[in-house]
């Protein structure tokens, strides 16, 4: 599967936030999204995710599942978690699991993989900022999708989950899958393009 | 199972488990019914003869006020963001959401009715009347609502606002629903012709409602 | 706070009986667990008391058999006004002198008003049915009861709403509080939207005079509500600190993990 974008704008709120942005993605390929605040990463994400309708340019997708849209073969890591604070930790992977079509019987792997299994019966609205990040980035386990949109995902991780989270992303490109990456330092991606907005 | 049904039971157990519950609807509902003789008088009689009335305003008010969070939600946790992003079309995610809003919601009104409506001295086929015309007509009410409730979250602006778009909308419905009551009990129209254009009305909202919140939400985002 | 439950037992293993020490959870649980048994069996006994009393006591010559509704229709009213003056109370003692299980006892105290409120209306209710020929009149006694089903809802859905137990007591207390002012003046309000609205006939539910063959068995119903309220009460007073210690478990466990 490969990504490509040609001469991509965006405006929000008003603001152009950037224009003209060319760039491609191959299998097994990462790219990082650099900038200062308000340069535009996470509205490219958002764009490539089909959150938002670009102003300019194109979006190409070469292989891949002809019958979804791009947005339906992403996943997208924002800022915000998705969870439901009065749902428990299983319950509310356990949803995203099976309305994003992912496979249910991996969702203990998932919870194991990111330290979450004795917490599972917990609401998740007890959980610290690092364990809802963490439990977001369990759909990624759990829901099979080639294509990764992640926003400053370490965020509130510690470093064993910051390692966690690069051994995930490794496996990942090595599997044939996509990263766009939007950060401030570094995340452990290796042997990635950069794309400075 | 299967990713309309997860949301399904996902949104029950959260009318369940949040906040008041479902039942805030009911107790919103009974306060509304007791204010009115408040401002009427408590003559029996003429509770009677706009009892219908009453419980039909009732019910409208107290299905809406409670849907303004029902997208604003999961747009602000972000839950919206990956709704969008599954493989179910986003009107069928719509339309999930508010039926578990109407089974939460709605239908617990439909079984409050009764009980107010003997507070307003309506006799046993007034009150059947009532119960049947609320349950084919409160679908339409939560349905119609969807389209503000999307609205009111793609603007990020809520209360009031959802009120002033939608209960204008929801005028048909309240006319045809106290329409078809006041035929069941006194007549003269046949009951059937207000009560089939109530439910063509229902039938309708279940089509239009969730088509026109997707649209609102998909040219609403940012 | 995330403290843990602290041990109750004194160094003389002996729990004393100053209100103070019910302060104490632990040694709530303690004291409650014994007491419960008897409480419960008091209430039994004469409860049953009660209700042969009530069955056994003469017909009214106007109502016949249907004026022995009042055996439950007034002590329920009664136990409805008491319970939200200790809900009063116990919002006061939440706020002002920050008694640990105030705002338990406030908690615990509103489901069993309310259950006690809709007794009242409903057992009122069938009692009108004969008399007045329907179910619900607008008259000022019934109305205020309704008022006060109603407020007693309004704090069981605050209780309900805010997750966190301290923020949520706070603001029941307020509610009770200002419910508590607010109910004379609801009261008098009807009163006065009654007399602006004659009633078609004057309505008096029960003679004016309790003849005294009829007030037996109304105190002994009166006392058997009494009994089971206390009971139902702590409980259900009970149950909330426990369920508040699961939570907090739940919570340092939660915190305990981010290794």
């Amino acid at each position: 599967m490969k990504l490509a974008a040609r001469d991509l704008a965006c405006r929000r709120g008003g603001r152009l936030v950037f224009d003209r942005l060319s760039f491609s993605v191959a299998r097994g390929q990462g790219l990082i999204v650099t900038g200062r605040n308000g340069a535009g990463k996470s509205s490219l994400l958002r764009v490539v995710a089909g959150l938002l309708t670009p102003e300019g340019g194109e979006l190409t997708v070469d292989g891949g599942d002809p019958e979804l849209s791009l947005g339906e073969q992403c996943h997208y890591i924002g800022h915000q978690d998705a969870q439901k604070p009065s749902l428990t930790v299983l319950e509310n992977l356990t949803f995203w699991t099976r309305f994003l079509d992912g496979e249910p019987n991996r969702i203990n792997d998932a919870l194991t993989a990111t330290g979450l299994e004795d917490l599972a019966a917990l609401p998740a609205g007890y959980l610290s900022a690092g364990q809802r990040r963490r439990l977001s980035l369990a759909r990624l386990i759990a829901i099979p999708r080639p294509v990764w949109l992640l926003d400053e995902p370490t965020t509130a991780l510690d470093v064993s989950a910051q390692e966690m989270l690069a051994r995930l992303m490794a496996q990942h490109l090595d599997g044939g899958g996509l990263i766009l990456a939007a950060v401030h330092g570094a995340i452990g991606l290796k042997h990635a393009q950069e794309l400075r907005l | 199972m299967t990713a309309l049904s997860a949301l399904m039971v996902r949104d029950l157990r959260l009318a369940v488990r949040v906040g008041g519950g479902a039942l805030i609807g009911v107790l919103f509902f009974l306060i509304v019914v007791t204010l009115i003789p408040f401002a009427i008088g408590p003559d029996l009689n003429l509770l009677a003869r706009i009892g219908p009335a009453i419980l039909w305003l009732g019910a409208l008010l107290a299905s809406l006020l409670t849907l303004d969070r029902l997208l604003a939600a999961d747009q602000e946790d972000g839950s919206l963001d990956l709704l969008l992003m599954g493989r179910a079309p986003l009107e069928l995610a719509f339309a999930t959401k508010a039926a578990a809003h109407w089974l939460a919601t709605g239908l617990p009104l439909v079984v409050a009715a009764p009980l107010l409506g003997l507070l307003l001295n309506l006799d046993l086929p007034a009150i059947g009347a009532v119960m049947l015309t609320l349950l084919v007509g409160t679908p339409a009410l939560t349905f119609i609502g969807l389209i503000g409730a999307a609205l009111a979250a793609a603007l990020r602006r809520g209360g009031l606002l959802l009120a002033v778009l939608v209960l204008p909308l929801t005028i048909p419905v309240l006319i045809f629903g106290v329409a078809s009551t006041t035929a069941a009990v006194m007549g003269p129209v046949p009951f059937g012709t207000p009560f089939a254009i109530l439910c063509a009305l229902s039938l309708a909202s279940l089509v239009i409602g969730p088509f026109a919140a997707a649209l609102a939400i998909r040219h609403g985002l940012e | 706070m995330l403290a843990a439950p602290r041990d109750g037992a004194t160094t003389s293993g002996e729990p004393q009986m100053a209100l103070i020490d019910l302060a104490n959870p632990t040694r709530f649980l303690a004291l409650t667990q014994r007491l419960l048994p008897w409480l419960t069996a008091a209430t039994l006994v004469v409860l049953a008391a009660g209700l042969y009393l009530s069955a056994t006591a003469p017909d009214d010559y106007q109502q016949g058999a249907t004026v022995k509704i009042m055996f439950l229709h007034v002590p329920s009213a009664w136990l409805a006004m008491a319970i939200w003056g200790l809900m009063s109370l116990a919002a006061l003692g939440t706020l002002v002198w920050r008694h640990p299980l105030a705002d338990v006892a406030g908690k615990a105290a509103v489901p069993i008003g309310a259950a006690f409120t809709l007794i009242c209306l409903v057992t009122g209710s069938l009692w009108g049915r004969p008399t007045w020929g329907t179910y619900w009149v607008w008259d000022a006694r019934l109305t205020s009861v309704l008022v006060l089903f109603i407020m007693y809802l309004a704090v069981m859905t605050l209780w309900r709403t805010i997750d966190d137990p301290s923020r949520a007591a706070r603001a029941a207390a307020v509610l009770t509080l200002v419910g508590t002012i607010n109910l004379p003046i609801i009261k008098f309000s009807v009163d006065w939207w009654n007399t602006l609205h004659q009633p078609a006939s004057v309505l008096r539910a029960g003679g004016p005079t309790i003849d005294p063959s009829l007030l037996w068995p109304l105190l002994v119903m009166a006392l058997a509500f009494l009994l089971m309220f206390i009971t139902l009460h702590l409980a259900v007073m009970r149950n909330e600190i426990l369920r508040r210690r699961v939570r907090t478990l739940s919570l340092m466990k939660a915190e305990a993990a981010t290794a």
